[in-house]
């Protein structure tokens, strides 16, 4: 125990990293959800059969930018990402850069969760919300969106979950936080102590999110 | 009042063209309720999609109180669908919301500001049967009840018509009598033109003032219930009014031949079997029967077996002479093959589908 308090390390540079990892996956959690949402409404919407199909639309969007995107491996695509982190944030170090590659390495992975959200909405609800007289948009909002709201909430859980783990590996390239700590330090110069520490942090982390999120989830479920 | 006009809907399944409507004629008028009733596969989905225009028809029209609604814009078909009320099998209450809420929701599409939502929900929720109801969700109510928020949703826009599409399908007898008592009051109370889709002939014979026969995208028989219900050759009569297969019995008229009677109305009455064995001097057994009141008239449909020595053609005749229908009883060698050549004599009739619809 006494070593933990101790420890130079972990005393000087666990707040900081504590704080750029909730930056890394706050940020990109905010940026993912902003745009995998409408992303994934439109990607059902616009599927043949929905309520608006544009088949060349949605196969260029599905099949090419989402699957490609998805097929990558994040190291990767983290790594090749780094240029436009650059661009977009005029830095390719820290955790604001960071937060770009993890933005767009989930973005699809999300739109595909929330696609599937929506397919699980009863379809007799999308006709009864029609027949009522609802424009689209009255029926992506009022119905699609409203009633899978428990499942969405929980599908943002899994991938706020996934941006833990992706922002670790972030820190290896620049983004700072729990991940480059337990790198630098735990790995190679052998500290065990910080190593444990970051370990359990994630896990915590992980944790709060998973039970916040399922909290919340139950709450908005009247099924 | 709704009319629909040789209304058709061909698909294209792959190069193939699928008929799923071949020209649907019918006519409803204003405070009462038809019943459409045909197997699964009959065209009842498609009607029921073309009517509340999910699917444009390819051709024919639907128009309500002389208003056509299978010609309208895209960007007026949403005004067109709120004259429209439309209850489903499963009444696909959103989940989210209570009660309260879902009848609101059609109200809120439309901007109705919001205390008058509140006292139209509470209007309706009356209607309905459902105060004290407002904040459950759908989840806590049972079928029935949720049918009955489902029927206030359908009303909630003030439609002309309401459109029931297997309304009492998944519910239990006895709550499939309440929802039909609740619609039944609310067509009379509403002057409400109610179309009943269902394959369920109990529906129509508890609440339907008219019946239409759907198969294969055609209406093949339709009128007043007590008109169809009086034919004795119509398959809804059949369906209607059914009979249990029956042998003949054994004994003294085991090979007598076989009758089948339908009374209705005033002759439902008379004494008219007695009538027919004092004046042949002869014997009847009853196979088999069934009597029902319907459209607010008694019916009763026979299976008689005469003696071996009666004269047939003769006691037609005279059952006929009196308006009561009556025809040799369809071959019941599907039934029984081995007492098929002797119980029933050249039986004339060719089609002998006994249930009918059910």
């Amino acid at each position: 125990m006494n070593d933990i308090f101790s420890n130079p390390v972990l005393a000087k540079a666990l707040p900081e990293a504590i704080i750029e990892t909730l930056q890394m996956v706050g940020i990109s959690s905010f940026f993912t959800v902003l745009i995998g949402l409408p992303l994934g409404v439109f990607l059902h919407v616009s599927a043949p059969g929905g309520l608006r199909p544009m088949p060349v639309t949605n196969r260029i969007l599905s099949d090419v930018i989402v699957n490609i995107t998805r097929s990558i491996p994040f190291a990767i695509l983290m790594v090749a990402l780094i240029p436009l982190a650059r661009a977009l944030t005029g830095t390719s170090l820290g955790p604001v850069a960071a937060s770009v590659s993890l933005s767009i390495g989930t973005i699809p992975f999300f739109a595909r969760l929330v696609e599937n959200c929506l397919r699980d909405v009863h379809h007799g609800k999308i006709d009864a919300a029609q027949v009522m007289g609802s424009t689209k948009m009255q029926v992506i909002n009022k119905v699609m969106l409203r009633e899978s709201l428990p499942a969405l909430v929980a599908a943002a859980t899994t991938t706020v979950v996934t941006l833990v783990g992706f922002s670790a590996m972030a820190g290896l390239v620049g983004g700072g936080g729990l991940g480059k700590l337990a790198y630098n330090y735990g790995f190679q110069r052998f500290d065990v102590t910080v190593m444990l520490v970051t370990i359990v942090l994630i896990i915590v982390l992980v944790q709060v999110i998973q039970l916040v999120g399922e909290r919340i989830s139950r709450r908005l479920d009247h099924r | 009042m709704i009319t629909v006009t040789d209304l058709r809907k061909v698909y294209q399944q792959g190069k193939k063209e699928v008929v799923a409507l071949d020209g649907v004629t019918l006519s409803v008028p204003k405070g009462s309720i038809h019943g459409i009733i045909g197997h699964s596969g009959a065209g009842k989905s498609t009607l029921v999609r073309c009517l509340t225009l999910l699917d444009r028809p390819t051709s024919g029209s639907v128009s309500i109180d002389g208003t056509e609604l299978s010609s309208v814009k895209d960007s007026e078909i949403r005004a067109a669908r709120r004259r429209i009320g439309m209850v489903f099998q499963h009444a696909n209450l959103m989940d989210s919301r209570t009660a309260a809420g879902n009848v609101a929701h059609p109200l809120e599409l439309v901007k109705t500001p919001k205390d008058q939502i509140r006292t139209r929900v509470a209007e309706l929720l009356k209607l309905v049967g459902l105060e004290g109801f407002e904040n459950a969700y759908p989840s806590q109510l049972s079928g029935g009840q949720r049918q009955r928020v489902g029927i206030a949703r359908a009303l909630a826009s003030d439609p002309d018509v309401l459109l029931c599409d297997e309304p009492t399908s998944a519910l239990d007898p006895a709550t499939t009598d309440e929802i039909l008592d609740l619609i039944q009051d609310l067509t009379k109370r509403l002057q409400l033109t109610v179309l009943i889709i269902t394959h369920e002939m109990n529906v129509v014979k508890r609440v339907c003032e008219s019946v239409s026969l759907l198969s294969g995208g055609r209406i093949i028989e339709h009128g007043a219930l007590r008109d169809v219900a009086a034919d004795l050759d119509s398959k809804l009569a059949k369906a209607l009014l059914p009979l249990p297969p029956s042998e003949s019995l054994p004994g003294a008229l085991q090979r007598g031949p076989v009758l089948e009677i339908l009374f209705s109305g005033d002759s439902a009455k008379e004494p008219v079997l007695t009538g027919v064995a004092r004046h042949f001097d002869i014997d009847i057994n009853v196979l088999a029967g069934s009597v029902e009141t319907l459209g607010g008239q008694q019916f009763g449909h026979l299976r008689v077996q005469l003696a071996e020595t009666a004269d047939a053609d003769a006691v037609l005749a005279y059952l006929h002479e009196r308006g009561i229908g009556a025809k040799r009883a369809a071959s019941a060698a599907a039934q029984d093959p081995d007492n098929a050549g002797s119980a029933l004599p050249a039986s004339v009739l060719a089609t002998g589908d006994q249930g009918g619809i059910s």
